[in-house]
């Protein structure tokens, strides 16, 4: 190598090394400058049952949270694993339909999520007078979450040998039942996986709900009432610039919920190597 | 028997309705934004609305030229842009080419970690981490979306990287190049479809990020001065006023959401197009 | 009696042409080996027997095929048919889930529910498949975690457990260790005379162990069929000759 050749491969060399430093410091910056200013001010009061204005308590936020994806999952998780048995198991490789389909769930894929949130005004607020209500909101979410989990099943799926297919066939069993009983509990841990990684976009989620389910600090007492969740609680506490300190504590709540739900999809995904092995 | 044959054929059917959500997802999703925003188009005029450079919504008469915030849109997007994607790509260089085991191990999930970050989070950190240092300005815009767009050209670099046959490396290394050399002249080349598209996607996020940068970009509705001074883009523009619009001016907001659709409309047909061309 | 007759069989994967006009008829409880080189159409023929071929897009059948005088492509409900002719597959394929229920997943898909009649059916079939020693103390256990010998013995008694007429084996041994192997040619051995077996191999040796008759295939079509013993030892047509003294394949 000659002395240039060799001078321009350390400088890349830095250069890589460099770029994959400052992403993870601006990582680890990010999270250690959240649970810095965050940690101290989580106070027992932050998790009263109810929120007052002296309290500023993100418990009801919490539970609507929750709310919200279970909601949201119901509509989501059975349309996204059927359509993608649809598209694995049944639609003949190649077919029209399966392109047009594929299409459409990577546009959903790439809306923003504010438009999500304009179309549920528009839609299951306006059109259908469904009010700002918990219920509009986790609608927009499970539209917006469909295309994950129909990628990440459909994926799961792909990955399952076809010789159990076969095997199952060859002791005469349907198409149904070797689906049902073969097929969904081997790609099961791909599938909740996806969920899990489902269930982060929901709890991340603002834009799609400030104008669905709208901004009441309240558990909401049926779906038809409105609610926020926990990053809609900290861009109203944000936006209200009052209780920053209050905004810094969610924020650590929320980081560790992202921690954990990354977590749990990780050792899912796993898992489905390892029962693959039989292990 | 025949019980059975009919429940396939029922599944059959059910499956078959689950995939066609998503292609009535997008249909929905069009009609609602198309005839709510496009009235609007019309009786403000396209010209005066895409082009007008006064958004005064509150004036007699009002002006609704949303010109500024396309500008703001695109400035911020394409200074995300500088900053993320380079480094993106060197990081997904390091992850795929450089990273010991060990480390990756560590990497990897920090990756998906700094996917799944709330916006809101993001917007917390940077009005109190970054706006300090710049103000809330395009620059502070630029280099938070920098960073929020990082996990998306990292992942997509990455397994493009990864999909490229050991042979050229080993090729070029066989003909006496360095490792960096054989990555930057043969590796990344052999890459460039996937690495491409993962910018374009990055665009897609950027451009579509809402509750982030309004909480760092000022949101002065007004052609950018400097990059130390505030903007505006069209997903801000939305959230920030639809809150008490009403009439034509609600119909404006509709129809900026209905500009920015047809802006990913554009980038996620370039992102399939891409995408599909490898395969 | 045959098991099965199989007369002027073609056999299309859209424009390609895998079997050319066969015919063959097979006894019943005696082992029928189908040997040749590998494209030769000897595992197509054997997925026409319990109509797997239905699986694979632009498969097309002409001729019949029957089985007990029955033609299996009328009016033949598939899931029934695949109960009388059992499979085993090249690669051992036993469901991610425990012995118990890899077993019990066949009669289960065709309606046996009670917990005694399935204990009951489980342990026989293990029995018959000689691996019930092997895996008594442990059929709450997934079956993946079994060597590749004992996988494939669990899916010959997987097979079993739906108690066919017919079993067919589409080269069970070629993925396993010569003791593994031993004990399978064994093992169907002794299923012979209960059961009517077909076995596809690639390996001679295998057919001249264990076979009463052996169909020697070349590019789709049935070159020679009959004695194992004759056949070896005089075959009558000059490929098949070439074939079994290793002049190619």
């Amino acid at each position: 190598m000659t002395r240039k050749a060799k001078f321009t491969e350390r400088l890349t060399r830095v250069a890589v090394w460099g770029s994959a430093a400052i992403a993870f410091a601006a990582l680890f910056y990010i999270i250690g400058f959240i649970l810095i200013k965050g940690i101290p001010h989580l106070k027992p009061s932050l998790f009263a049952f109810t929120y007052n204005s002296d309290n500023v308590s993100l418990f009801p936020a919490l539970v609507s949270t929750v709310i919200t994806a279970l909601l949201a999952l119901i509509v989501a998780v059975p349309l996204g694993v059927g359509a993608a048995i649809y598209l694995v198991e049944y639609a003949k490789r190649g077919h029209k339909a399966v392109n047009v389909i594929r299409i459409m769930a990577e546009t959903l894929a790439g809306i923003p999520s504010i438009i999500y949130g304009l179309f549920g005004l528009l839609f299951f607020v306006t059109y259908l007078h469904w009010g700002y209500s918990t219920l509009a909101g986790s609608i927009t979410l499970a539209i917006m979450i469909l295309p994950l989990v129909l990628r990440q099943t459909e994926e799961s799926l792909l990955a399952v040998p076809d010789i159990w297919r076969e095997g199952a066939f060859g002791l005469g069993a349907g198409k149904l039942r070797t689906v049902f009983r073969v097929v969904l509990p081997a790609a099961t841990p791909g599938i909740l996986a996806g969920v899990l990684l489902a269930i982060g976009r929901i709890v991340g989620e603002t834009a799609a709900l400030i104008y669905t389910s709208g901004t009441v600090a309240q558990i909401p007492g049926n779906p038809m009432q409105s609610s926020r969740t926990l990053s809609v609680h900290m861009y109203a506490l944000s936006s209200e610039g009052l209780h920053m300190n209050e905004g810094y504590a969610t924020a650590v709540i929320l980081l560790i919920l992202v921690v954990l739900l990354n977590a749990a999809s990780a050792a899912a995904a796993k898992r489905i190597t390892r029962t693959q092995k039989g292990e | 028997m025949e019980r059975t044959q009919l429940i396939e054929k029922l599944m059959h059917a059910v499956f078959f309705i689950a995939a066609c959500a998503s292609i009535f997802a997008v249909g929905l999703i069009c009609i609602f934004l198309f005839a709510n925003g496009l009235p609007a188009l019309k009786e403000i005029g396209v010209g005066d609305f895409l082009l007008g450079k006064s958004w005064k919504p509150s004036d007699t008469p009002p002006t609704f030229g949303i010109l500024p915030m396309i500008v703001g849109s695109l400035y911020v997007t394409a200074g995300a842009l500088i900053i993320g994607v380079p480094m993106g790509i060197l990081t997904a260089v390091f992850l795929a080419k450089s990273c010991p085991p060990r480390m990756y191990r560590l990497a990897k999930p920090a990756t998906n970690l700094l996917a799944g970050i709330p916006s809101v989070v993001y917007g917390f950190f940077g009005m109190s981490a970054i706006v300090p240092l710049t103000g809330n300005s395009i620059l502070s815009a630029c280099i938070l979306l920098g960073i929020m767009i990082l996990p998306t050209v990292i992942a997509i670099s990455e397994s493009a990287l990864r999909a490229v046959p050991a042979q050229y490396y080993e090729g070029a290394l066989a003909l006496g190049a360095g490792h960096y050399r054989s990555i930057f002249r043969v590796v990344l080349p052999a890459a460039k479809s996937g690495v491409l598209a993962a910018a374009v996607l990055g665009i897609g996020r950027a451009i579509g990020e809402t509750m982030a940068v309004i909480m760092v970009a000022g949101n002065q509705a007004r052609m950018p001065v400097s990059m130390f001074k505030g903007i505006r883009t069209m997903t801000a523009n939305i959230v920030i006023e639809m809150g008490y619009a009403s009439g034509l001016h609600r119909d404006a907001l509709i129809a900026t959401g209905v500009v920015l659709f047809v802006f990913i409309l554009i980038i996620n047909l370039s992102f399939s197009a891409l995408t599909r061309r490898k395969g | 009696m045959n098991c099965f007759d199989i007369e002027n069989l073609d056999l299309f994967y859209r424009d390609f042409q895998a079997l050319k006009d066969v015919n063959i008829s097979i006894p019943t409880n005696e082992i029928t080996a189908f040997i040749g080189p590998s494209g030769c159409g000897k595992s197509t023929l054997l997925k026409t027997m319990n109509r797997m071929n239905d699986l694979i897009e632009g498969c097309k059948i002409e001729g019949t095929v029957k089985l007990f005088e029955e033609n299996i492509y009328e009016n033949m409900d598939v899931s029934l048919l695949r109960k009388r002719v059992g499979m085993v597959f090249q690669k051992p394929n036993p469901f991610p889930m425990s012995i118990y229920d890899n077993i019990a997943f066949g009669p289960r898909t065709h309606g046996v529910k009670k917990r005694y009649d399935l204990d009951e059916l489980v342990e026989q079939s293990l029995k018959k498949a000689a691996i019930w020693d092997e895996v008594k103390d442990r059929l709450k256990k997934p079956a993946l975690g079994l060597s590749g010998g004992q996988q494939q013995r669990l899916c010959i008694a997987r097979a079993l457990a739906v108690n066919p007429e017919v079993l067919l084996l589409d080269e069970p041994t070629s993925a396993l260790d010569p003791i593994s192997t031993g004990k399978i040619e064994e093992l169907l051995l002794t299923l012979k005379g209960k059961y009517s077996i077909i076995i596809v191999t690639h390996n001679m040796q295998q057919a001249a162990r264990i076979s009463d008759r052996t169909a020697f295939f070349l590019l789709g079509e049935m070159v020679e069929y009959g004695q194992t013993e004759q056949m070896f030892a005089m075959p009558h047509n000059k490929r098949t000759e070439d074939y079994i003294t290793g002049r190619f394949g």
